[in-house]
Order: C-alpha cells, then sequence, then structure tokens
C-alpha cells in the first residue's frame, strides 16, 4: 500500500461516504474527527518502505503511487507536514459541530485536506496548482449556505484563485527550461515575472487581497477561518517548492528582496488597517493578512546563513497561528449566533452576557499579536530579535503593523465590556462552547509558557525542502 | 492537416464568440455561444494534441455549459433574470471588445515568442480569449457573468498551455477544474432560487 493511498485516496473516499451520511451531524463530525487524528498519529510513527505486520498481515508500506505517468510521493520527510494539517483538520471538525456550521462543512473540507494532501505530495510539484485549485472550488459550497446570494468576497475569492493558476503553470514551465538554459537571463525574469504575479493572485498580497476581508465579513467565521488558515499555507509550502526546486530562483538576491518589500508593505499596511475597521470579521481578514505578509517577509530573510533559522520560525509560526485563529473564529462564531451581524454597534457590552467568548477574542486577537505569556509570543519574539541583527528598517514596518493590531483589539476590548445597559455579568453560552473555548484558551497559555514542549516538532519542518535547508 | 487549414478560421471564430458573449441578453444564446467557443478551442487544441486527447477540451467544455443550462432551465420562470442591456450598454462593451482585441492583435506576436511552441493562429486565439474573458469578468458582479468570463480566460490558457505540455493528468485535471467552475456556477445559480422562493 502506498502513503498516498493512506492520506489522500483514504480521507477523499470517506468525505464522499460523510457527505452522502450528513443528516447524522454529530456522528460526521466524530467519524471525522477521529480518523483525521488517526492519520496524523499514522503520520507521526507509520514506518515507511518498510513491512508492517499487524496480526497475520503484512502490508508493505510505499511512498509512491504514480497515476497516469505522474507520481505522488510522501515520504519521511513529508511527515510532520502530514501531522500539523491532519491535526490541525481533526481539531477543526471536533468544534464543527459547537461552531454551527453548515452539514457539508466538515465532509467538503475533508476532500479539501485530500485535495491539499494531493497537492503537498504531486510530482512534478507545480501541478500543485491545480489541485489547489480544485480544493478552492470544493471549498464554496460550505461558505455560501442555500438560500444566500452569492456575496462579492465569494465570488472575487473563486476569481482571483483562478486567475493565478494559469500564471503558476506556465511560470513552472518557464523555470524549467531556465534550469536547462542558465545563460538565458531573458526567459529567467518572464518566468520569476509571471511567478510572482500568480502567488499574488493565490496569496491575496495587494491588489488582489480585497477578497479576504469581504469574506470573513459576509461568510460563517468559522469555515473561513478553516480556508485562511490551511489555504495560504498550502500555498506557500507550494511556493516553498518552487525555492526548492530551482536553484537560480533560491540564490537570486532580487527574489527575496522583492518577498521582503512585499512582506513589509503588507504587514505595515494590513495591521495599520485593521485598526480602523469596525467589524470583527473584517478585522479576522486583515489579521490574517498581516500574518501572510510576516510569512514573505520571513521567507525574504531565508538565504545564505539565515536560510534555516528563518525557514524554522515561519513553520513553527504555523501552531500559534492555527491555535488563536480557532479559538478567535470560534468565539466570533458564539458571538454571531447572537447578533444579527458583527459591526461594533452590535456588539456593545457583550461581554457582560459572553464574558468566555469576549475573553477568547481578545486573548486569541492579543495571541496573534504575539503578547507576551501567549502561544504567538515566543516565534513572534525570536523572529524580531533574528530580523532586528539584518535589519532594523524592517523591523519597525513589522512595530507598526503590530501596533495597528493592537489599537484593534483594544478598540475590540472596550467595545465588548461597554455598554449603554449596565447587565449583571452572567454566563450564557452552552457547555459545549465553553468547553471548546476553554480548551482553546488553555492552548495559547500553555504554548505561551512552554514552548519548548510543542515548538521543537515544527523547527524539523524545513527538512521537507532537501535543497533548501540541506 | 485538416486542423492547421481550420486553425486561423477558429482563431477569428473565438473573437467572434467572445464579442457575442460580452453583449449577449439570453442566458440560452450565452450558454450556446460558450459550447460553440469549446469548438474553437479544440480545433486549435488539437494542433499541439492529439484528435483523442484534444476532444477531452470540447467533452469538458460541453458539459460545463450543459451543467450551466441544466441548472438555469430549473429556475422557475421569472426568478431569475439574466443582464438586460440597452443600445448604449451593448456599444460600449463592443467598443471595449474591440479595443482589447487591437490590443491583443499587437501582444500576441511578442507573447507568443515567450512560448515557443505555439502557432500564430494559437496565439491569437488564446489572446483573444484571455483578454475578452477579462472584459467580461470586469464587466460583472453576477454569478453567471463571473463563470462565464472565468471559462473564458481559462480557455484561452489552455489553447496556450496545450502547447507546452502534453501530460494525460493535467488534461484530466484541467477539464476538472472546467466543470468544477460550471459546477460552482450551477450551485451560485440554485442558492440564488431558494431565496427568491422563500
Amino acid at each position: 500500500m502506498s502513503t498516498a493511498v493512506l492520506w489522500i485516496f483514504f480521507p477523499g473516499l470517506l468525505a464522499v461516504v460523510l457527505l452522502v451520511l450528513n443528516r447524522w451531524e454529530r456522528t460526521v463530525v466524530v467519524v471525522s474527527a477521529l480518523s483525521t487524528a488517526a492519520l496524523a498519529a499514522l503520520a507521526l510513527w507509520l514506518p515507511i518502505n518498510e513491512t508492517v505486520e499487524i496480526g497475520t498481515l503484512r502490508l508493505e508500506i510505499v511512498d509512491t503511487w504514480s497515476i497516469f505517468g505522474r507520481l505522488f510521493v510522501l515520504g519521511e520527510a513529508d511527515r510532520p507536514a502530514l501531522v500539523m494539517l491532519f491535526l490541525t483538520a481533526s481539531f477543526w471538525y471536533g468544534g464543527a459541530y459547537v461552531a454551527n456550521t453548515r452539514r457539508s462543512f466538515v465532509p467538503l473540507a475533508l476532500f479539501m485536506v485530500a485535495l491539499l494532501t494531493a497537492a503537498i505530495a504531486v510530482e512534478p510539484f507545480l501541478y500543485a496548482a491545480l489541485l489547489i485549485e480544485l480544493a478552492v472550488l470544493v471549498s464554496i459550497p460550505f461558505l455560501r449556505p442555500p438560500g444566500a446570494q452569492a456575496g462579492s468576497g465569494v465570488l472575487r475569492y473563486l476569481t482571483f484563485q483562478t486567475l493565478g493558476v494559469p500564471f503558476i503553470l506556465f511560470s513552472g514551465w518557464m523555470l524549467a527550461g531556465t534550469e536547462a538554459n542558465p545563460g538565458n537571463e531573458d526567459f529567467g525574469m518572464r518566468a520569476a515575472l509571471l511567478l510572482g504575479l500568480g502567488f499574488t493572485f493565490l496569496l491575496a498580497v495587494f491588489p488582489f487581497h480585497s477578497w479576504i476581508p469581504m469574506l470573513s465579513q459576509e461568510a460563517h467565521p468559522y469555515p473561513v477561518a478553516f480556508i485562511l488558515l490551511v489555504l495560504p499555507a498550502a500555498i506557500t509550502f507550494f511556493g516553498l517548492g518552487f525555492l526548492d526546486q530551482f536553484a537560480w530562483l533560491r540564490n537570486s538576491e532580487a527574489a527575496h528582496l522583492s518577498l521582503r518589500t512585499i512582506g513589509a508593505l503588507m504587514v505595515c499596511t494590513t495591521g495599520l488597517t485593521a485598526a480602523f475597521q469596525r467589524h470583527l470579521g473584517r478585522i479576522l481578514g486583515y489579521a490574517v493578512l498581516f500574518e501572510i505578509g510576516l510569512s514573505l517577509l520571513t521567507i525574504g530573510f531565508a538565504e545564505g546563513e539565515h536560510t534555516g533559522a528563518f525557514l524554522s520560525l515561519f513553520f513553527a509560526s504555523l501552531l500559534p497561528r492555527g491555535l488563536a485563529l480557532g479559538v478567535w473564529a470560534l468565539a466570533l462564531t458564539v458571538i454571531r449566533a447572537q447578533r444579527e451581524d458583527l459591526y461594533y454597534r452590535d456588539i456593545l457590552g457583550l461581554a457582560m452576557r459572553f464574558p468566555i467568548a469576549a475573553s477568547g477574542l481578545v486573548l486569541a486577537q492579543f495571541a496573534w499579536i504575539g503578547l507576551p505569556l501567549t502561544a504567538g509570543f515566543p516565534v513572534r519574539m525570536a523572529l524580531m530579535e533574528n530580523i532586528a541583527r539584518i535589519s532594523p528598517f524592517a523591523l519597525l514596518w513589522i512595530i507598526l503593523g503590530s501596533f495597528g493590531l493592537v489599537l484593534g483589539g483594544l478598540r475590540t476590548l472596550g467595545v465588548l465590556v461597554t455598554g449603554e445597559d449596565v447587565v449583571p455579568w452572567q454566563v450564557t453560552e452552552s457547555g459545549a462552547q465553553r468547553f471548546f473555548l476553554i480548551l482553546g484558551m488553555l492552548g495559547l497559555l500553555i504554548v505561551g509558557l512552554f514552548p519548548k514542549w510543542f515548538l521543537p516538532f515544527f523547527v524539523n519542518l524545513p527538512q521537507a525542502f532537501e535543497q533548501l535547508a540541506p | 492537416m485538416v486542423f492547421e487549414s481550420l486553425a486561423l478560421p477558429a482563431a477569428i471564430f473565438l473573437s467572434l464568440t467572445g464579442f457575442l458573449l460580452l453583449i449577449s441578453s439570453d442566458w440560452r444564446v450565452s450558454i450556446l455561444i460558450l459550447a460553440a467557443q469549446y469548438g474553437g478551442v479544440f480545433a486549435l487544441v488539437a494542433l499541439s494534441w492529439s484528435v483523442e486527447m484534444a476532444v477531452v477540451k470540447l467533452v469538458a467544455g460541453w458539459m460545463a455549459g450543459a451543467v450551466l443550462g441544466m441548472a438555469l432551465v430549473s429556475i422557475p420562470e421569472g426568478s431569475f433574470v439574466f443582464r438586460q442591456l440597452n443600445l448604449s450598454g451593448i456599444v460600449f462593451r463592443l467598443l471595449l471588445a474591440v479595443l482589447v482585441v487591437l490590443v491583443m492583435v499587437s501582444l500576441a506576436p511578442q507573447l507568443a515568442r515567450w512560448v515557443p511552441g505555439v502557432t500564430p493562429a494559437q496565439a491569437y486565439g488564446g489572446a483573444f480569449l484571455i483578454g475578452l474573458g477579462l472584459v467580461h469578468l470586469g464587466l460583472t458582479v453576477r454569478p453567471l457573468g463571473v463563470i462565464l468570463g472565468l471559462l473564458t480566460v481559462f480557455s484561452g490558457f489552455e489553447i496556450w498551455y496545450a502547447s507546452v505540455e502534453t501530460s494525460i493528468l493535467v488534461s484530466g485535471l484541467l477539464a476538472g477544474i472546467n466543470l468544477g467552475l460550471a459546477l460552482v456556477g450551477a450551485y451560485f445559480l440554485n442558492v440564488t432560487v431558494v431565496e427568491a422562493s422563500e
């Protein structure tokens, strides 16, 4: 049996079965959460390219699966990525029942995970763009429930993600040609230009960023947060694949400078823009854009002797990001269920009735920024220290952007605890909501207090890119 | 050989379908034009691929049209209004389309140099579809218009990409994306109906 059957075919098939059975919502949630947790556990310990004996059954686990002359390879180096992806999916599906999402969310999100795993595995790797596009198409139904108009956010999401694919495919073909003829600089320049345009579309870089705040304003926060967590991470993995594969791109000073410049501008502008938002969903959207910018900045600094350190920091940042986004989305879901919308005027004084959801929302926002003692702090502090050694000017952009996010967080806190009608404090969240929110908040604090228990695992993720981080 | 003699007419035909998609006020006509457009795409892709492979584009495109058509047919009469264009709107769109086609005529030879295997007819045909598809996307906020625009842009790209990539898997995935876009379009159209009927 190949690893691709286990981590791509099986979850894909399970997703189809669960989609048929989705009227039994609780069963679907439990089965998908447990099966993805089991797949994460298997990714941690299952020997690859060896024979496994289970009782009388002997299974040879091979890392390659061939379809129509193309390969899907999930080997030793992919283990951390698989663990991370399936563990994230497991936690997200577990919370879906509490978040009261559409019934189709869990099966379709599971299918999306299978497609993203295929995107990690496919060789030649540039075909991942097609699989990511298919994952985007699969995600559309759970963003717009039946009976709702297709909002402009979801249409832009579909449009920009689709328009990015041709650029990536063409640039992949051109980059292969550049590798064969290293002297042809014009060809290389065109390839880099197309590649940059493709990732500008896919990663929502300015001016193609507007769909993220629009989508997070108009759609259910929980599925949106799932997409905003897994999609940029998968696309960044894909982008690192380009750097890993093509030496001239990896060694190009201009490419790294471009990444740093775009990242710094994105961090600063989106952070400051978040300070002026009056809708909780849009604040989440701008915070995600801030993180995408920070990822680009981090990868931009990953060159020469600093490559390993910055790549490790990029991968380590995925844990606090996932945790904070989960708590943030769940808290928004609880609040959204009580109010027509998430504008500041709709949530005045809501903390007095929903103190746990309000605490989760504020804690997640500050953990996202990197408040001391929260999950975001250790990685953010290390990142800022490393950047300060190389370019204090770049650090200034991060500080400015973070200042904007802090202002946004403080405004949210102020609105939540200030109301015209004074009501006694009471806890009105359901038991399950309380359980998941408190669990998430504890997670944010525990990772912040004991980072060495968790972060070393993520530090090994750069090993998946053998050339980039030898 | 047959397809080589059809190549230039196919490229011109594709620009015409792009024009008509922009000014059509009837969804039935739009779906028919889309289906016809895939005939032109097939003729140009067949210059680079075997007929058996190229016909995948035709079948996938027609299936995409059928999916959208079935979704539109199932909508109750009166609950869905396709765009209504007055004379000034049509003239504006036509002028814009002419402008874009002229730009593409001047750019296509240069773009063809970026992709060495592409023939002039493929370069023009692909460029017309991409340009007119982008105009379509820029002029609409309605789901059906967006899907038609995306399918048009993607068709133009597929003509170019066929000259550099002949993998069966990629062909299948591209067909999957075309069908996926059509299914998403059908989903958007149906959710609009649910809202209208409530």
